[in-house]
């Protein structure tokens, strides 16, 4: 007679570790997260778009979206400064500044939010003499479409703790080392080889830099910057303290659905909620796929 | 142990590896499977070893006449060499090759001093005692291809089996070990099948050969058989350089231009399109025309060994490769632009439905 | 067995001792006054984004001299505190680590449907912002919430109670061993382990023996940066807490010292730099790990490519 065996695998373990890896995903991550999204179905569509388009939702909304849109674009520069030096230099101090990149990993954020509160106020270390120098920074605040087209008014802030400005700062804070650690590593395995080739075919630093390899380096900064910009939208805890939230001035979104949940308001929570949930995980599919289509031309 | 492979298929999705194949080895035989890429023989000695499985329902495999099919990788007793030797990278050389007598249940697990005695002879037999306690890291590719083959045999294993054995190792080394390997398996007569793609290394090692191409076994035979009476124009092409002249079948004959090649048994109907293929060693260069011999002109000579390679232009058709002995090119003083004479003295004729 | 001579082969490749060339060459560098400004610069940016803030710490936490310091921390409600942290990371760290090697282990081993839908979907909690994490566990056990009722009539209390930060610190720390280990075991692919099954090795011996060595170090940095995320945790834990006293971890009694406490900010910050410190030995041990971690990737590349 025939032995009667099923497709058999050499290496063991599939159906162990497939199962434990779903039931453990499925209970942790899953069913929860389902609980969102079936919480809000039950809201009717009237009752969402009163709680999301009240103005200090809306303005939550828009601080939240401003602010890791510019700490984002601040981290590109500075990220790529940072991932250059440490990626090309060799330099006294260079093992040390390299471990520090990931402290804002390392370093609870809200250790970092009363760290950066502190230094950024009017007696701190960098607060003070920004007085001395009369800082003064412009944002746009979000006003409410009454009755005009441009919903924004630009006001002018002069201190950094407790305005959009320290957000801001918060944000550049944490989204640091998503730039630099997507950058580096590219930068480290790309060789000299192209650079020089470049140099040799008669171009100039600054055009081999610009011309070859910026565009080398164009998808991990791009997703060095989603990243971070994706991590600033639902970011609270380093923000929490620096933003002094003040009603429709500094108030962000993750704040926003803490002060409903404090009141019991679950239904306006979680629409808050789906919105940024939304938006990020638009965010980092964009990402993905950005990724996907490098890699089909053989760039990621 | 002898092992018997019958009526194996094996397919991937869409993509099928191995159609009914069947294969039989002797005890004590050294076995290659020699083919392209994609030809399946690989798929077929992972099916051997059991880390692969044939498709529901189809064939089996015998060790020594006991059917195995059912029986894992584990329980079949066989030495596999990874193409890339697969390393424990964490294990010493030593650790790396008792570590099959280490994971025996403790009941038939040798003790300590027997394992150490084992691995020891292994590493004297394959010379690299001096090497047990480096790390795979630390040894050049020749030296990890002796430490696998070392772990394989540690096992005691009925059969040895070695997928692309000499694949990533450079040509020199490649050639020694492949030799090495031949006096090897003369000294332990064990049954032992190995994957190549090599058709040097095939004809050089083993006492047969099968010769695989699109999921199938074209041809299984001794070296010479294979070589000298290859059964279809694959093998012909796969083995060695050839010739190939295309023409049509006339009264049991190919006709090529003005000449012809006795057909043997090509079958074929009358008239229908035929190919000769010939060996270079086969073609015959001459000063002076004999009836059916092919005008053609020197266009290359190349010096290659023993033999002076002529690259010859008829006045029309493909290139002709011919291999001469040094001798006999001194002796006709080819040079080139030289016009000369062609004639075949051995050919082949194949029914044309093969395309290279 | 007699001694079958093989050839004399050379010894160990002088590759496998690669050496980087020497580095900076000159078509492909800048001018020396450029490499100084932009690493002044960079040194410029780091101090004041990085370095600056983490001696802030010290320095505001030692504000009050030593005394005030040690009393700051020599407090019942601190130690409170650092218990619940040790019991929430110490239950979300062991978990999420064997999580993380049976994801890894059937991600990269075998080939299935839906694996790419699995991949995304252990990435999901990195994408959800800590607020939400924390939310979507009231929604389902919260008074008012999915199994609210029901956990009230037995007098269960998992939101506003430690079940509900273990779960919370769970949530946040998911993904991180998995995402270490699923691009090491990628790339050590599964040959190691075919030859130890036909050596005869059994499913756990070929685990404990061959794949665990293998991977130890991606695992124990996966491990120590879930750790560091686990006991650092804010925005999640906050939500599930509800901030009652006795149910705050570390970061969430620094938050309440840090706005309760107007005339000093001390004790926050004594508080703080246990978490600081923390961040640190993490940060330490971390270099010391990827530096090992990427011999281990290193080794991992050598094998096979070569020669």
């Amino acid at each position: 007679m025939r032995p009667l065996f099923k497709q058999r695998r050499v290496v063991p373990g599939f159906g162990l570790s497939l199962g434990c890896t779903v039931l453990y995903l499925g209970v942790i991550v899953l069913i929860p997260l389902s609980a969102l999204f079936f919480k809000s179905a039950r809201l009717t569509w009237p009752q969402f778009k009163t709680v999301v388009s009240s103005d200090a939702v809306m303005a939550a909304y828009t601080l939240s979206f401003e602010a890791a849109l510019v700490a984002a674009l601040v981290n590109l520069p500075l990220g790529l400064l940072v991932a250059w030096v440490l990626a090309r230099y060799r330099f006294p101090g260079r093992r040390f500044l390299d471990a520090m990149i990931d402290l804002p990993f390392a370093l609870p954020t809200a250790v970092a939010g009363i760290t950066l509160t502190t230094i950024y106020s009017d007696s701190g270390w960098i607060g003070r003499w920004l007085e001395t120098v009369h800082f003064h920074a412009p944002w746009l605040m979000w006003r409410g479409f009454d009755g005009s087209w441009w919903p924004f008014e630009v006001q002018q802030f002069t201190s950094v703790s407790y305005t959009p400005i320290g957000i801001a700062i918060a944000l550049i804070f944490i989204g640091l080392p998503f730039v630099v650690r997507t950058v580096q590593p590219v930068l480290q395995d790309m060789g000299l080889d192209i650079e020089e080739a470049a140099a040799s075919l008669g171009a100039s630093r600054w055009q081999t830099l610009r011309r070859v390899v910026l565009p080398e380096l164009r998808p991990a900064l791009l997703s060095g910057f989603a990243l971070a910009f994706a991590r600033a939208l639902g970011e609270y805890g380093s923000v929490v303290f620096i933003s002094g939230n003040t009603p429709l001035q500094t108030e962000i979104a993750p704040i926003k659905i803490v002060q409903e949940l404090e009141q019991n308001h679950y239904a306006e929570a979680t629409s808050i909620a789906i919105v940024i949930l939304l938006a990020s995980f638009f965010v980092l599919l964009t990402v993905n796929l950005l990724q996907r289509h490098y890699a089909r031309r053989g760039m990621a | 142990m002898s092992i018997e492979v019958r009526n194996i298929s094996k397919s991937f999705g869409a993509f099928q590896a191995l159609a009914d194949v069947s294969l039989r080895v002797e005890s004590g035989e050294l076995v290659a499977l020699l083919g392209p890429s994609g030809s399946g023989k690989t798929t077929l000695l992972r099916i051997i070893a059991g880390l692969e499985t044939p498709d529901h329902g189809s064939g089996s495999v015998l060790f020594h006449q006991e059917d195995v099919t059912a029986h894992n990788a584990g329980q079949r007793q066989v030495g596999f060499v990874f193409q890339h030797y697969a390393l424990f990278r964490h294990m010493t050389v030593f650790e790396n090759v008792a570590f099959g007598l280490r994971v025996r249940p403790r009941n038939v697990r040798p003790d300590r001093a027997t394992i150490r005695q084992r691995v020891s002879d292994l590493l004297r037999l394959v010379q690299i005692e001096a090497l047990a306690e480096r790390y795979p890291a630390q040894l050049s590719g020749g030296q990890r291809q002796r430490v696998a083959l070392a772990r394989a045999m540690a096992v005691e294993p009925r059969v040895l089996l070695l997928d692309e054995p000499f694949g990533a190792l450079d040509a020199k080394v490649r050639r020694e070990l492949r030799r090495w390997l031949r006096r090897l398996h003369d000294e332990t007569g064990i049954t032992t099948v190995f994957v190549t793609h090599d058709q040097e290394e095939a004809l050089e090692v083993a006492d047969r050969i099968a010769v695989m191409n699109k999921a199938r076994i074209e041809q299984i035979g001794t070296p010479e058989q294979v070589y000298e009476h290859p059964v279809s124009p694959f093998v012909y092409d796969f083995l060695g350089k050839v010739n190939l002249f295309r023409g049509r079948l006339e009264d049991g004959r190919l006709t090529v231009g003005g000449s012809q090649f006795g057909a043997g048994a090509a079958g074929g109907e009358e008239g229908s399109a035929a190919v000769a293929f010939v060996r270079p060693h086969d073609v015959e260069v001459a000063r002076h025309a004999n009836g059916n011999s092919i005008p053609a002109r020197v266009d290359h000579i190349s010096f290659v060994g023993p033999f002076v390679h002529v690259l010859l232009m008829p006045k029309n058709g493909e290139p002709i490769e011919a291999a001469l002995p040094r001798e006999r090119w001194r002796e006709l003083n080819l040079q080139p632009a030289d016009e000369v004479f062609v004639e075949i003295r051995s050919a082949r004729v194949f029914a044309d439905d093969y395309s290279i | 067995m007699s001694l079958v001579t093989p050839p004399q082969l050379a010894g160990p490749s002088s590759k496998s001792a690669a050496m980087r060339p020497p580095h900076p060459r000159s078509a492909a560098t800048e001018p020396r006054w450029l490499k100084i400004l932009l690493i002044i610069s960079m040194v410029g940016v780091l101090g004041l984004f990085l370095i600056l803030p983490l001696a802030s710490v010290a320095v505001e936490a030692l504000a009050g001299g030593v005394k005030a310091y040690v009393d700051a921390l020599a407090n019942h409600e601190t130690w409170e505190a650092v218990k619940l942290t040790l019991i929430a990371a110490g239950i979300a760290v062991p978990l999420n680590s064997v999580f993380g090697v049976a994801a890894a282990w059937c991600l990269t081993k075998f080939e299935f449907r839906w694996k790419s839908l699995l991949m995304t979907l252990i990435d999901v909690p990195f994408a959800v912002s800590p607020v939400i994490s924390g939310l979507v566990f009231v929604l389902v056990f919260g008074a008012r919430g999915w199994l609210g009722p029901w956990l009230a009539e037995h007098n269960i209390r998992i939101v506003f109670a430690t079940p509900g930060i273990v779960l919370a610190t769970i949530f946040v720390t998911f993904p991180f061993v998995a995402r270490e280990l699923i691009p090491l075991m990628e790339a050590q692919g599964n040959e190691e382990e075919q030859a130890a099954r036909v050596l005869g090795a059994g499913g756990w011996q070929t685990f404990w023996r061959v794949t665990l060595p293998n991977i130890k170090w991606g695992l124990l940095y996966g491990l120590i940066l879930c750790n560091a995320r686990a006991m650092g945790e804010f925005g999640a834990v906050a939500v599930v807490s509800g901030m009652y006293p006795g149910q705050r971890t570390v970061p969430l009694e620094v938050e309440s010292l840090y706005t309760g406490h107007l005339e000093s900010t001390v004790p926050a910050f004594a508080v703080a730099s246990l978490l600081a410190i923390l961040g640190v030995v993490t940060l330490i041990i971390k270099s010391i790990v990827e530096w090992k971690y990427r011999q281990e990737l290193a080794a991992t590349r050598k094998q096979g490519t070569e020669e």
